[in-house]
């Protein structure tokens, strides 16, 4: 190998690396709050990127269609949890967040259909779609179990990946499909080419570990989302509400999710079923980075990218392999540096 | 054998059911693929729901059994027969490599670092070549007996529900028994069940190899009953599919594990078969519905289906018989090479820059009541930990009976015979009482699990549970035995624990605040108690906030504040300690 090559492989590898460090984010964020280890992140990502394309090519996803209906029973939801106490101010909020918010998305959406929009407005919608789901899927399939132990919120949010997993193949067919690009600007440094794409996927990971970063520091919200993941109760008593702080979580992964899909998706083909992968290479890089530290994260995510696509070139039979085995050694030290000192009370 | 009539007739009626005239076929075949199900998620409930060990790789080790006979009878031409051990063996091999790495982990990183192996092993499966890669191995050749070639469906179900029952049963037969009561006492954390001297990594591996060995035979059975094998079901997905099994079912029960493989086998089957009626064949709507079932479900009964099914029953679980005139022998006593039981010389303890116990030096003589007493915060948990080996003094030199014991494993500590209760109650309480205070003579028993396994260990268990039943009376408890310990008030939880702590035939029982929560005549009792065992020669070092309790209790008081030992000396001494009152009520201003 020479040099040329193995710059190559690094750009490759950092790029992909910066999308699984957001998914990464997005794990840990989702499990710091809810304790869900959120296996449907990847459909998030799947959404994202083909409700995307989708918009592109000037057709209304399904995924629209799929907010609504989950808004519905989300908001059914709602009105039976609270059927005792039913006051007309609950019940309109409800209704706004759960019914209006998602049908007016659709609407906006069946309206800027057939015609040519400007790419943003197709990543607004995207985003919001997506998000309203992350938002409904927590309500719905989370929330009444929240008080469970780990294991059975991981069971249900496998169910929720297969789930969303069926649907996504219902909208979007078995065909791959591929989005235009934020930009095409490009520029060399030699032997190195840049596109404007993988700019932008630097560029935003980079000012999404920063607003996560400044939002849990600094921000009454973020403190209240770390107080709920650090004890529950706790911060029930102190007023937060934690059905709200998981709802907020979900939305975040959601979005977070829909923009990584968004990014990749003019770079590689995404399939209904892409995101599963993709998503447990965010997997590895949050459990590298103890589902606790974003920084720790993002630069193991950065690691599997460059280890992904080194192995790629060398030994690509054994790609997958190599990257789920980089996880063992880094668990067993993690495990030897904190004894199991966990008492577990479930 | 009486608690096994439910299990004959079920064998019964799983051995009939292919005779019944007019079965559909089809139906056999579901049987079978429930039966090699259930094999796994039954492995799944002792290594999950028993021992708290979340396993996303079972499928793997399916994978294993099914491609080691697999290749050793189609290139080796080996009989099917003779590859069955070898089939388990490859899997328990397999699982001491892997489970070394993984049962270290702690929390959830456990479950995750299974779905890491386990798609890395699937990857693997698809790609070596003399796996035959992604096409898989085929003609295998089929189970025989003599000349009967176990080819159909309702052959080869004969030994598919032969495994599943034998299975069950060795795992009921395993649960119940002394190395069960440690693999149930993993969930509740390692302190409690280190200080009764069970090696909870050991312990973990054992479930962990016996859950492999299962998922083996399945695999192997499976090779057999499909007759070729390819990575698909080896998968990281229907690894998912197992433990989603053992969840529904009800993850801490055998036959939850069997009844967790209908449900999900019958559930795809119709959704398999009438969904694309219905809808007319669009995409996979079964996943989508099978996951809104499984969410729907766990919504329903987070604890599973079969919890929720017995207690719907009018099923009373029969008690344990207990024979009393069983005397378990005492344990063996390491001889006091000097005179005082316990001696701690400025001891210390550091946690960062806070010092817990700074220098603190006492002793415990033989038949004494020591009090250690202080403040909230003054160091007396530390100082027990220290004493248990919980944890590890970071300077001083503490020993037992003339033993030091500066590095020391709580399990080695326990051997000396020091026994100790929690502060908060450790208490296994999904068990009964009896079980749990059968815990506490794990280290008297000598069954090993192979032998629980046979059921060749009733001897030493019924000697086990007598002794446990006597501690039981002995405080005062013997209503209470078979009631769940989850059920009992706190004190009498904690009252419990004493009698686990006993169970360990101690030379010095710590107890951690064993008065807390106790109602006055309870006090009364236990404080009579405490004489009675001192009086047999037991000493006795607590922590106590009740100073009623205390004053009138102890031989010997001991104050600590802010970590350090202010004050020593019989309890009318101390009453009047002016140190002491200050420590308490403050100086005056």
């Amino acid at each position: 190998m020479n040099t040329t090559i193995g710059l190559f492989l690094l750009q490759d590898g950092i790029t992909n690396g910066a999308i699984y460090a957001l998914l990464g984010l997005a794990l840990v964020l989702v499990f710091a709050v809810t304790r869900v280890i959120l296996i449907p992140q990847g459909e998030f990502v799947t959404y994202g990127a083909l409700t995307y394309a989708t918009l592109a090519s000037g057709q209304v996803p399904g995924t629209a269609r799929l907010a609504v209906a989950m808004g519905v029973v989300a908001f059914g939801l709602d009105l039976f949890m609270r059927r005792r106490s039913l006051r007309p101010a609950l019940v309109g909020w409800s209704l706004a967040l759960n019914v209006l918010l998602p049908v007016a998305i659709l609407a906006l959406t069946l309206s800027f259909a057939d015609k040519q929009t400007p790419i943003a407005i197709d990543i607004v919608l995207s985003l919001l779609i997506v998000g309203t789901i992350g938002l409904y899927l927590y309500r719905i399939a989370f929330a009444p179990i929240a008080h469970t132990s780990v294991l059975v919120l991981l069971i249900a949010a496998v169910g929720c990946h297969l789930a969303l997993q069926g649907i996504g193949l219902v909208f979007f067919g078995a065909e791959g499909q591929r989005g235009p690009p934020l930009s095409n600007a490009a520029f060399t440094i030699d032997p190195l080419r840049f596109t404007g794409q993988s700019l932008a996927v630097y560029a935003v990971t980079l000012a999404l570990i920063a607003g996560l970063w400044l939002l849990f520091s600094f921000t009454l919200y973020g403190k209240a989302l770390r107080a709920t993941a650090v004890n529950r109760l706790g911060a029930r008593l102190v007023g937060i509400r934690t059905a709200l702080s998981g709802q907020i979580a979900f939305l975040l992964a959601a979005v977070i999710g829909a923009i990584s899909g968004i990014l990749i998706v003019p770079i590689t083909t995404l399939y209904y079923d892409t995101g599963f992968l993709i998503g447990l290479k965010g997997f590895v890089a949050a459990i590298i980075g103890g589902l606790v530290s974003y920084p720790l994260t993002a630069i193991a995510a950065l690691l599997v990218g460059c280890v992904e696509s080194f192995s790629s070139f060398y030994a690509s039979n054994f790609k997958e392999v190599i990257v789920f085995a980089l996880i063992i050694p880094v668990l067993l030290l993690r495990s030897l540096a904190t004894p199991a000192a966990d008492e577990e009370k479930d | 054998m009486r608690q096994r009539w439910p299990v004959m007739l079920f064998a019964l009626v799983m051995a009939a059911i292919p005779f019944v005239p007019g079965m559909p076929p089809f139906w056999i075949v579901l049987l079978d693929n429930i039966g090699l199900s259930a094999l796994v998620a039954m492995g799944l409930v002792l290594l999950t729901g028993v021992g708290g060990l979340t396993s996303f790789g079972q499928a793997a080790f399916c994978g294993f059994g099914a491609y080691t006979t697999a290749v050793l009878t189609t290139a080796y031409g080996l009989s099917p027969w003779l590859t069955l051990p070898l089939s388990l063996v490859v899997s328990g091999l397999f699982a001491v490599a892997l489970g070394l790495v993984t049962v270290r982990l702690s929390g959830h990183y456990l479950p995750l670092g299974t779905l890491a192996w386990g798609l890395g092993l699937f990857y693997l499966f698809s790609k070596l070549e003399f796996l035959g890669r992604n096409d898989g191995i085929s003609r295998i050749p089929p189970l025989q007996i003599g000349s009967l070639k176990m080819i159909d469906p309702d052959t080869i179900y004969f030994a598919i529900w032969t495994a599943v029952v034998l299975c069950a049963v060795l795992t009921m037969n395993l649960l119940d028994s002394r190395t069960g009561r440690a693999i149930r006492a993993l969930r509740r954390g390692h302190v409690a069940a280190e200080a009764f001297g069970i090696h909870p990594p050991r312990a973990k591996l054992l479930v962990f190899i016996y859950a492999a060995v299962l998922a083996g035979l399945s695999g192997w059975l499976y090779a057999h009953f499909e007759r070729a094998v390819n990575p698909t079901p080896f998968g990281v997905q229907p690894g998912i599919e197992y433990l989603f099994v053992a969840v529904i079912g009800g993850a801490g029960y055998v036959w939850g594990g069997v009844l967790g493989a209908a449900i999900v086998v019958i559930l795809k089957e119709v959704l398999q078969g009438y969904l694309p009626l219905l809808f007319h064949g669009e995409g996979q709507l079964e996943t989508i519905v099978f996951g809104m079932m499984l969410v729907l479900l766990l919504q329903l009964a987070p604890g599973g289906v079969w919890p929720w099914l017995i207690r719907r029953l009018p099923l009373k679980p029969d008690h344990k018989r207990i024979d009393p005139s069983l005397v378990l022998p005492p344990r063996e006593r390491p001889v006091a090479a000097s005179g005082a039981l316990l001696r701690i010389e400025h001891a210390r303890k550091q946690f960062g820059g806070v010092v817990a116990v700074n220098d603190v030096s006492f002793g415990v003589d033989a038949r004494e009541i020591v009090a250690l007493i202080g403040p909230n915060g003054a160091g007396k948990s530390t100082t027990f930990n220290l004493i248990t080996g919980v944890l590890s003094a970071s300077d001083g030199a503490i020993s037992v009976l003339g033993r030091t014991l500066s590095g020391a494993s709580p399990q080695d500590i326990t051997k000396l015979g020091v026994s100790r209760t929690f502060q908060h109650v450790k208490l296994v309480t999904e068990m009964t009482v009896l079980e749990n205070v059968a815990i506490g003579a794990h280290l008297r028993g000598r069954s090993s699990a192979l032998a629980s396994l046979l059921r060749l260990d009733r001897g030493d268990e019924a000697k086990l549970l007598a002794e446990a039943a006597r501690q039981i009376d002995r405080v005062g408890l013997a209503a209470q035995a078979h009631m769940l310990a989850g059920s009992l008030s706190l004190g009498q939880q904690r009252i419990v624990e004493i009698a686990r702590a006993l169970c360990a035939d101690p030379v010095l029982l710590l107890l951690d605040e064993p008065a807390a929560g106790l109602r006055h005549l309870e006090k009364q009792r236990l404080a009579a108690l405490l004489r009675e065992l001192r009086d047999g020669g037991m000493s006795v070092l607590l922590v106590e906030h009740d100073m009623g309790f205390v004053m009138n209790l102890a031989d010997r008081v001991i104050v600590l504040d802010f970590g350090t030992k202010i004050a020593e000396g019989t309890p009318e001494a101390i009453k009047t300690n002016p140190d002491v009152i200050r420590a308490y009520l403050g100086s005056v201003a």
